[in-house]
C-alpha cells in the first residue's frame, strides 16, 4: 500500500432541505480496495457523484485530491480524464451495439473521421482478455448475460486508463459464480496497481476481498475499518451501518403448520418463444397453511419462471400440469383466475412489474382488488382512501401520506406497497420472488416480520431467494430448483448451505 | 401566516392542474384587449363552441388513448366516413334521421372495434393500425361517396351540429333573456356545486380533506363565476341565441367521461394500463380488453364528431375532418397528457382543445392569416409540453434522497441506464402477457 489516492476533505452536499452530505472524509490508499457500506439513502452514492464530478465543483463544500493534487472535475468526462471511472449499478451499455462499440462509446478510435474498425475490434479483444472474457467483440450487448456485461464496463473502463475504480453494487444483478468471477478480477486488478472503491451490500463480498470498510450513516463518516488488521465480522459492520445491534437479523417465530393449502403436480413449462425448450421440468410442490416455504437455485434456474407460470401462466408457452387449493384442483389460466383462487404473486423485480411509478400509493395498494373497494364498476374513493391508509399504517410506509407517488419511494417503501397489494387481494397463498432485492438491511428486518405476520395469519408463503442465509434465516422447508428441476427438498432442521449448493447444483438425472 | 403558507403549499402541488386554467384565462384575456372586446360577445363565444366541439369531442376519447399509452391517427378519416356514410343513408336509402344517427354511432363502434382488434389482440401498435386506419377510412369515404359532396341533410339532424335550444319559443326581440339557457345555466351550477360540496362533506366525515377550506370556497366561486358568465353570455346578453344543443351534449359527455375516469373501474384500469403495463398485467388486469373497448369507445365519439361537423356544415364532402385528429392529440397533450402514457385527464383535454380553439378565433378576429395560426398553435404545443416537462423535472426528481437538477451527463447515463435494463431481460421486451422474464 502506497500512499493515498484520493482524500476527500469535509465533503459537504446540501440539496434544498436536506444535508445529504455532511463533513465526510475519505482517504484511500493507492491500489487498495476500499468498501462503502451504509444503507440505503445513507449518502454512498452522493459521495461517489461528488467524486465522479456528476456533482460538479462548486455545487459541494469541502476539497477533494487526487494523487497528491487538488482536483476540481466540471462533469464525468473530466473526472474520466484524470483516470476516475465510476461503474453504476444499472449498466450503462447500449444494447443493439457490439462489445467493441460500446468499450469505445464516446472513444472512438478514428483515422481520418472514420472509424478504424480493425484496430477497434483489436484492442477491444486485449482488453477484453485482460478481464477474461474470450467473447468475440462483435457480439452484440444483448447477447451476453448480465454478468459478462459487467466485464465489459470493466474493460470499458480500463480503455480509459482507470487508475481509481468505483463500482456501485456491482454484483446485485450477478449469480453466485459471476460474482466470485468479478471479484477475482477485482483483486486481479488489485494487482496490477489499480485501486478501487465498491459501494456493496453484501457484506461476505466486503469482508472477502476489501482492505478497508468506510461505513457511511445518514450522511456522515461513521468509522473507517482496517479489514486487515482487525478482526471485523459482519455483524460489527452491520452495526456500523445501522447504528444498532443487529444480534437477530431474522425475527424469531414459532411456525404453526396447518392443513396443505396450495399443491402443484407435474408442472412442464415451455420457453415463451423457443416452444420446444423445457424450462420447467415435471415440478412438484406443495405449501401449508402458516409455512414458509422457500425455493434456491441459481441465476437461471427457472425460480421466477416457475413462479410466473404457476401464477396465471404470466411466463411460458405449452403449459402442463396441475395446480390445487385446499385439496381441488383449480383452473388458473390467466392472472384473473390466480387471484380469484387465492394466489399472489409479488414480482422480483418491482419497478417493472410490481408498481405503477407515476401513481400514487393507494391506487397501487388497490390495482389488485379494485372490486373489493367498487359497486356496479364504481370505485369508492374514501374507502381505497381508508384501506390504503391502514396498510400505511400496519405495514410502517415511509410516505407523508398515501396520495403521495410511489416512484418517489425508496426501494423498502415501494415494496411494503407491492405486499400491502397483493396482501389486500386477500390470498391464500403468497409467492414472493426476492422480496429483500435492493432495500436495505433495516427494512429486510420489516419485510422478514411481514413474512412472519402472513405465515402467523395462515397463510401459505413462498419465497424466492438467491441469499441462502436469507432462506436459511425465514423457511421452514426449502425446495432446491436447478435447471428447471426440483432437485431437493429440506426442511429448515436439516438444511445447511452446502447441503442446499449441492441440489442446487446438481445435474440432471439421466 | 402559516394558514398562508399550507395554501400556498397546496395551490403549489396543484399547479399541474390549475396551470392549465390560468393559461386559458390568461389567453382569453389578452385576446379579449387584443381584439377590443369582440371576443367575448354572445355570438362569438356561440361560434367558439359549436367551431370547436367536434374537436372537443374527439379530445375525450383522445386523451383516454393517450393515457392508456395509445395514439389515434384515424379519428379524422372515420368522422368523415361516418358523416358520409349517414349522408347516404339518409339521402339514398331514405333512413329517417333518428335512424341514420343511430346507425352511426354504430358504425363508428364497428370501426372501433376493427382497430381495436388489431390493437389488442394481434398486437400491432396502435399508432400503425390507426395510420392505416387514417388511410383505409378517407378511401372509403372518398368510394362511398364516389368523390361528390352529399347536401342538404334534414333539419332535424343539422340541429346537432348547428342548432340551438329552442330560441323560437323566446326570440330575443319579445323576451331579454333566453329562459331555457338561464334555467340550464343554473341547473348546471347548482349541479356542480352540489356534487362538490357533497364529496367534500364526505370526504370531511371520513377525515380525508386534504384541501383548505378557503381554497374550496374560491374554487367554488370560480366556477360560478365561469357558468353564470357563460349563461349570460348565451341566453341574456344582445344578440345571444340560446344554448347550442352541442354544448349540452359536450357538457354531458365532459361530466360522463370525468366520472369514468376517476372513479370507475375502467377508469382506473386505463391508468394503470398506460402507467405500467406489465404491472397491470399482473395485478389481473385484463389489458387486451380495456385496449379494445377504449379504441371501440374512440370509435363511437369519432362518429359522433362527424355527425355534428356534418351537420354544422349541412354536407358530408371527401376531404370533411383533415387533420382533426392532429388537434384533438395536441388538445391532450396541451392539456398535460404524458406522451409516455398514465397521466391526463378529461378536462385538461377539453381545456387544451379551447386553448388552441380561443387562439384560432382571437387570432382570425384579429385577421391574422391561417399560416400564421398554424405556425403559433405549433408553438404553443411545443412550449405548453416542455413547460411539462420542466415542470416534472422540477418536481418530480425529488426523492427520500433528493437529486440536484439534471445535468445533461446525469440525463444521458439515466436514458442509458433504461435501455440496458431492458436489455438485460431480452426475452421481456417482446413480452407480451404470455411471456417473461430471463433469468431468475
Amino acid at each position: 500500500m502506497g500512499a493515498g489516492i484520493l482524500e476527500m476533505r469535509s465533503i459537504t452536499k446540501t440539496f434544498p432541505g436536506v444535508k445529504a452530505l455532511q463533513d465526510v472524509n475519505l482517504s484511500v490508499a493507492r491500489g487498495e480496495v476500499h468498501a462503502i457500506c451504509g444503507e440505503n439513502g445513507a449518502g454512498k452514492s452522493t459521495l461517489m457523484k461528488v467524486l465522479s464530478g456528476v456533482y460538479p465543483h462548486g455545487s459541494y463544500e469541502g476539497e477533494i485530491l487526487f494523487e497528491g493534487k487538488p482536483v476540481s472535475f466540471r462533469d464525468i468526462r473530466d473526472s474520466e480524464k484524470s483516470g476516475i471511472v465510476i461503474i453504476h449499478q444499472e449498466l450503462a451499455l447500449s444494447p443493439y451495439l457490439s462489445i467493441a462499440e460500446n468499450i469505445f462509446l464516446g472513444n472512438e478510435i478514428q483515422s481520418g473521421g472514420f472509424i478504424d474498425w480493425n484496430k477497434t475490434n483489436l484492442e477491444a479483444a486485449k482488453l477484453l482478455a485482460r478481464v477474461g472474457l474470450s467473447d468475440n467483440p462483435t457480439t452484440k450487448i444483448t447477447d451476453i448475460g448480465v454478468g459478462k456485461q459487467q466485464l465489459v464496463e470493466i474493460a470499458k473502463a480500463l480503455s480509459k486508463q482507470v487508475k481509481l475504480l468505483i463500482l456501485d453494487e456491482p454484483t446485485a444483478a450477478l449469480n453466485d459464480e459471476d460474482s466470485a468471477h468479478l471479484l477475482d478480477l477485482i483483486k486481479h486488478l488489485q494487482g496490477q496497481g489499480i485501486t478501487s472503491i465498491i459501494i456493496s451490500h453484501k457484506l461476505n463480498e466486503i469482508k472477502a476481498i476489501a482492505d478497508k470498510v468506510t461505513i457511511i450513516r445518514d450522511g456522515r463518516a461513521i468509522e473507517t475499518l482496517d479489514m486487515k488488521s482487525d478482526d471485523i465480522s459482519e455483524n460489527r459492520i452491520i452495526k456500523g451501518m445501522v447504528g444498532r445491534d443487529l444480534e437477530h437479523r431474522y425475527p424469531d417465530r414459532t411456525p404453526k403448520i396447518g392443513e396443505e393449502i396450495f399443491r402443484v403436480e407435474d408442472w412442464t413449462v415451455h420457453h415463451p418463444t423457443e416452444h420446444d425448450r423445457v424450462v420447467i421440468h415435471g415440478a412438484n410442490l406443495n405449501v401449508r397453511a402458516g409455512e414458509v416455504v422457500g425455493i434456491a437455485g441459481l441465476m437461471g434456474a427457472g425460480r421466477t419462471e416457475l413462479a410466473m407460470s404457476i401464477f396465471g401462466r404470466s411466463y411460458g408457452s405449452g403449459i402442463t400440469g396441475r395446480v390445487y387449493m385446499h385439496g381441488k384442483e383449480v383452473k388458473v389460466k390467466t392472472v384473473s383466475d390466480a387471484i380469484a383462487n387465492g394466489i399472489a404473486y409479488a414480482t422480483e423485480d418491482r419497478k417493472r412489474y410490481g408498481l405503477n411509478l407515476i401513481e400514487d400509493i393507494k391506487r397501487n395498494i388497490s390495482a389488485a382488488a379494485l372490486g373489493k373497494l367498487a359497486k356496479r364498476g364504481w370505485v369508492d374513493d374514501n374507502k381505497e382512501y381508508l384501506v390504503a391508509s391502514d396498510y400505511r399504517k400496519s405495514m410502517n410506509i415511509k410516505a407523508p401520506s398515501v396520495s403521495s407517488v410511489t416512484g418517489q419511494l425508496s426501494g423498502g417503501n415501494q415494496q411494503k406497497v407491492v405486499l400491502s397489494k397483493w396482501m389486500f387481494s386477500d390470498p391464500d397463498v403468497l409467492i414472493l420472488d426476492e422480496p429483500t432485492r435492493g432495500i436495505d438491511v433495516g427494512a429486510k428486518y420489516e419485510i422478514y416480520t411481514i413474512i412472519n405476520r402472513l405465515a402467523a395469519e395462515g397463510k401459505a408463503v413462498i419465497v424466492i431467494s438467491s441469499e441462502l442465509p436469507e432462506l436459511l434465516g425465514i423457511s421452514d422447508r426449502i425446495y432446491a430448483l436447478s435447471e428447471g428441476h426440483i432437485t431437493g427438498e429440506m426442511s429448515i432442521e436439516d438444511a445447511t448451505p452446502e447441503a442446499l449448493m449441492q441440489y442446487m447444483t446438481k445435474e440432471k438425472e439421466k | 401566516m402559516s394558514a398562508l403558507k399550507e395554501s400556498l403549499g397546496f395551490l403549489a402541488s396543484r399547479m399541474r392542474q390549475i396551470g392549465i386554467f390560468i393559461a386559458l384565462i390568461v389567453i382569453v384575456v389578452l385576446f379579449q384587449i387584443l381584439t377590443d372586446g369582440r371576443l367575448l360577445t354572445a355570438g362569438n363565444v356561440s361560434n367558439i363552441i359549436v367551431q370547436n366541439s367536434y374537436i372537443l369531442i374527439l379530445a375525450i376519447g383522445m386523451v383516454m388513448v393517450i393515457i392508456a399509452g395509445h395514439i389515434d391517427l384515424s379519428v379524422g378519416s372515420v368522422a368523415a366516413f361516418v358523416g358520409a356514410m349517414s349522408g347516404i343513408m339518409i339521402q339514398q336509402w331514405g333512413a329517417p334521421w333518428w335512424i341514420a344517427i343511430i346507425a352511426s354511432l354504430l358504425i363508428g363502434a364497428l370501426v372501433g372495434a376493427w382497430q381495436g382488434f388489431w390493437i389488442a389482440f394481434v398486437g400491432i401498435p396502435a399508432f400503425i393500425v390507426t395510420l392505416a386506419g387514417m388511410l383505409i377510412f378517407r378511401g372509403l369515404t372518398q368510394i362511398v361517396l364516389g368523390n361528390q359532396r352529399i347536401t342538404p341533410f334534414p333539419n332535424e339532424y343539422r340541429q346537432l351540429g348547428g342548432g340551438y335550444v329552442f330560441p323560437q319559443l323566446f326570440p330575443a326581440s319579445t323576451s331579454p333573456a333566453e329562459w331555457i339557457t338561464v334555467g340550464l345555466g343554473i341547473l348546471a351550477l347548482i349541479m356542480l356545486i352540489g356534487s362538490q360540496v357533497k364529496g367534500r362533506m364526505s370526504r370531511v366525515k371520513h377525515g380525508l380533506e386534504s384541501e383548505p377550506i378557503s381554497w374550496f370556497i374560491a374554487k367554488l366561486a370560480f366556477t360560478a363565476i365561469l357558468v353564470l358568465g357563460l349563461t349570460y353570455l348565451l341566453g341574456i346578453a344582445p344578440g345571444s341565441r340560446g344554448t347550442p344543443i352541442v354544448l349540452i351534449v359536450l357538457g354531458l359527455l365532459v361530466v360522463a367521461y370525468t366520472a369514468v375516469m376517476s372513479r370507475s373501474v375502467f377508469g382506473r384500469h386505463i391508468y394503470a394500463r398506460g402507467g405500467n403495463l406489465h404491472a397491470a398485467q399482473l395485478s389481473g388486469i385484463k389489458t387486451q380488453k380495456v385496449d379494445f373497448y377504449l379504441f371501440v369507445n374512440m370509435g363511437v365519439l369519432a362518429a359522433l364528431a362527424g355527425l355534428v361537423f356534418t351537420g354544422r356544415l349541412n354536407s358530408a364532402g371527401p376531404g370533411a375532418g383533415n387533420l382533426f385528429e392532429l388537434d384533438a392529440i395536441a388538445a391532450a397533450f396541451i392539456g398535460g397528457a404524458a406522451v409516455t402514457g398514465g397521466i391526463g385527464t378529461v378536462t385538461g383535454a377539453i381545456t387544451g382543445g379551447l386553448i388552441m380553439g380561443v387562439l384560432n378565433n382571437g387570432m382570425s378576429l384579429m385577421g391574422v392569416s391561417t399560416d400564421f395560426q398554424q405556425f403559433i398553435k405549433g408553438l404553443v404545443l411545443l412550449l405548453a409540453v416542455a413547460f411539462d416537462v420542466y415542470n416534472k423535472r422540477r418536481t418530480g426528481g425529488r426523492r427520500s434522497q433528493p437529486k440536484a437538477p439534471m445535468t445533461a451527463s446525469t440525463a444521458t447515463i439515466s436514458t442509458e441506464t433504461a435501455e440496458t435494463a431492458e436489455a438485460g431481460k431480452p426475452d421481456m421486451q417482446k413480452a407480451n402477457a404470455k411471456t417473461g422474464p430471463a433469468g431468475s
